[in-house]
């Protein structure tokens, strides 16, 4: 029998029930050991929670932060601080509800507090072999630690508030073999732009992935998380990395970390915790991380990235296919939202704003990368620029280093933690017209605010871009 | 969660590949704290313009769309984000299944959550099937039963739907009653996890 892939491990060893067929195309009732909530994918489950007369199955295993309704600055005023009654109202049933049902609840201008995927792992709640859900796409980021991590919807956050479980059925498993080591200025951002362009967003849809590799072995956990975080842009749900050294070191300690003797139980579970010699993946893809270059996108969907060192398509020159006409409108739509012409050297585009935050870029080493470059310069003429610390935790951490004086003297603005730009749900947003260097991870149109353009690209590129007012490949400020 | 069997209906074309959750319902209408009332916000960005004003041209605005039940998009609809506020504004509207080449994961599942049915059909069925739409003025029906999309000029369409997913929609089940039927099983699991796992056990 062939060895099984650590996602099938984790997958197997939830099984609550199934319906019998074992054949892995049928539904099975996975058991759910974190579930991670936040005031946008909620209040509609409390409610229909509330309306059958059910309660929260295991509060203790439930977690509820703050993050994408909240502005950026005056968050000690708590919800006085929220001016959009909507918003406001999010918050407030959030908050009702946790208070109603006992889950806890990391308030507004806790330290604690912050993005729920910078928030999960940075308390340690997030562990090897765990699975782990939220009412959010970008779950995914949980992987990192070898966990199974997903998003999931609002009926679906009702199901595991109600039961503690999940119905779910098998995934295919992908490998993503990152090899070789990268050059200056290339990194897990890179890598994860690199893979979406070459697999499309669809690439992964349907599939597991689990990265594997030397080149993802050298990341540091931060940068695992933003590899994972990614996954759902190549339409899989969740992307993994089997948990090792590195990973222990970060969680040892962390509040909510296995204590005493419970840790070397835990670690001891936790090494097994590696897809078999011999299991065999449903598909396998390879890169090589010595041949790329940073990148960034062009266009409305994560696909559409490229070497900086590249230019924009030209929809009148395809060659890659029995019929381009369906991308070719593609391009032509999304050069024309973006304000780009084909055949367009990425390098040397003028931005309007840069903003580095978000789910996948906001944790500490991202913001040290980030200074790296801003360290001694200064943000372009005419450009607004603004980092947003992924917790409060990450801000105190990159206060500590003396990095908001970095990015202060260089004419940034050290904002407060939360979701703000990525998706413009909170004050923070472009306006119409406005170009942005964006180390999110959408590009979507009117993702950050309606006719607002965004290049995604990794913290060092935002940071260039930042000081230069362009797109511009970071290697050359090194 | 309200029973699919068979529906006969319009069916409106929109011919993207990659249609996003932002672009189904953007991040303004995410602000809600019910499920009712999204199809003001539906492909909001497409139909209406900065200042609110209605754009002329979204195909869901033409007249001849105005009833559809059937929306037929390109390859990947759905993908983005997990709002289930996407399958909850498409059925506001009046839809209650889109037809497309491929599904985003997420939305998948939040569909079927809801009774929306998702049917995937090879890319040139579904071109094959707006050419026949374009006008509005034809009934497509959806048979999931015997899972089968039947097009105005009588042409037949077989589907794949996973077993569990089509009981699901035919029935109309409630999910978490009928995990509720298993809570010996999740008591068990706990008990069990308790003792080989017992940090997993928030302290």
């Amino acid at each position: 029998m062939a060895g099984k892939t650590l996602y099938d491990k984790i997958f197997d060893a939830h099984l609550v029930a199934s319906d019998g067929r074992g054949d892995g195309t049928g539904e099975a009732i996975l058991y759910i050991d974190l579930h991670l909530i936040h005031e946008v994918t909620t209040p509609q489950a409390f409610a229909g929670l509330a309306a059958a007369g059910r309660k929260v199955r295991r509060p203790d295993r439930t977690l509820a932060v703050l993050d994408h309704n909240v502005p950026t600055e005056g968050q000690a005023l708590g919800l006085a601080g929220i001016t959009d009654p909507d918003s406001r109202a999010q918050v407030e049933a959030l908050e009702r509800n946790v208070a109603k049902y006992g889950v806890p609840l990391f308030a507004l201008g806790d330290p604690r507090n912050g993005i729920v995927h910078v928030v999960g792992p940075e308390q340690g709640r997030t562990q090897p072999g765990m699975t782990i859900v939220c009412g959010d796409s970008h779950t995914s980021t949980h992987g990192a630690f070898g966990a199974l991590a997903h998003g999931i919807g609002t009926s679906e956050v009702e199901h595991v508030l109600a039961t503690q479980t999940l119905r779910q059925t098998r995934s295919r498993t992908l490998r993503v073999n990152f090899t070789g080591a990268p050059p200056p200025g290339v990194g897990a951002k890179d890598y994860a732009l690199a893979l979406i362009a070459q697999i499309g967003t669809s690439g992964g849809a349907g599939y597991a992935i689990e990265y594997a590799g030397e080149a993802v072995r050298a990341l540091t956990m931060e940068g695992r998380m933003t590899l994972c975080n990614m996954s759902i842009e190549a339409g899989a749900r969740t992307g993994l990395v089997a948990p090792d050294e590195t990973t222990f070191a970060y969680l040892k300690g962390r509040p909510g970390a296995p204590k005493a003797g419970a840790w070397e139980l835990a670690l001891a579970h936790w090494r097994t915790l590696v897809s078999d010699p011999d299991a065999r993946f449903d598909r396998e893809i390879e890169i090589d991380v010595s041949t790329l270059a940073p990148m960034v996108t062009w266009g409305t969907s994560p696909q559409d990235a490229a070497p900086i060192t590249g230019a924009t398509p030209d929809p009148e020159a395809l060659t890659d296919g029995v019929n381009n006409a369906p991308r070719a409108a593609a391009i032509r739509r999304a050069l024309d939202y973006m304000g780009l012409k084909p055949g367009q050297p990425l390098a040397g585009i003028a931005i309007d704003r840069v903003f580095i935050g978000s789910c996948t870029n906001s944790r500490i080493e991202d913001l040290r990368a980030a200074a790296a470059i801003v360290r001694g310069r200064h943000v372009a003429d005419g450009v607004r620029a603004m980092v947003v610390p992924g917790s409060g935790l990450v801000r105190e951490q990159a206060e500590a280093e003396g990095l908001d004086v970095i990015f202060r003297d260089a004419g940034f603005d050290w904002r407060e933690p939360g979701c703000s730009m990525c998706l413009g749900m909170n004050p923070d947003r472009l306006a119409p017209g406005e170009r942005c260097a964006s180390t999110s991870n959408r590009n979507f149109e009117g993702r950050q605010g309606r006719g607002g353009r965004t290049h995604l690209l990794s913290p060092a590129m935002a940071a260039a871009a930042a000081v230069t007012g362009r797109l511009t490949d970071v290697r050359d400020l090194l | 969660m309200t029973p699919f069997t068979t529906l006969t209906a319009r069916a409106a074309p929109l011919d993207m590949d990659n249609v996003d959750t932002d672009q189904i319902i953007p991040k303004q209408f995410l602000k809600t704290t019910e499920r009712a009332g999204l199809a003001k916000g539906l492909f909001y960005d497409l139909r209406f313009d900065a200042e609110g004003r209605a754009k002329p041209g979204f195909v869901l605005d033409d007249p001849c769309y105005a009833k559809a039940g059937v929306l037929i998009a390109g390859d990947n609809f759905g993908c983005g984000s997990s709002r289930e506020h996407a399958p909850w504004a498409l059925q506001d509207f009046g839809i209650r299944c889109v037809i497309a080449p491929s599904f985003a994961d997420i939305f998948r599942n939040n569909a079927l959550q809801n009774g929306l049915l998702p049917v995937v059909l090879p890319r040139k069925t579904c071109e094959a099937l707006m050419a026949e739409a374009l006008g509005g003025n034809h009934l497509f029906t959806v048979d999931l039963e015997r899972q089968v999309v039947t097009s105005p000029s009588g042409a037949a369409f077989t589907f794949e739907i996973d077993a569990p997913a089509k009981q699901k929609l035919l029935a109309g089940l409630d999910a978490i009653g009928e995990t509720l039927t298993k809570a010996d099983a999740i008591d068990a699991f706990e008990a069990a996890q308790s003792q080989s796992q017992p940090w997993m056990t928030p302290a």
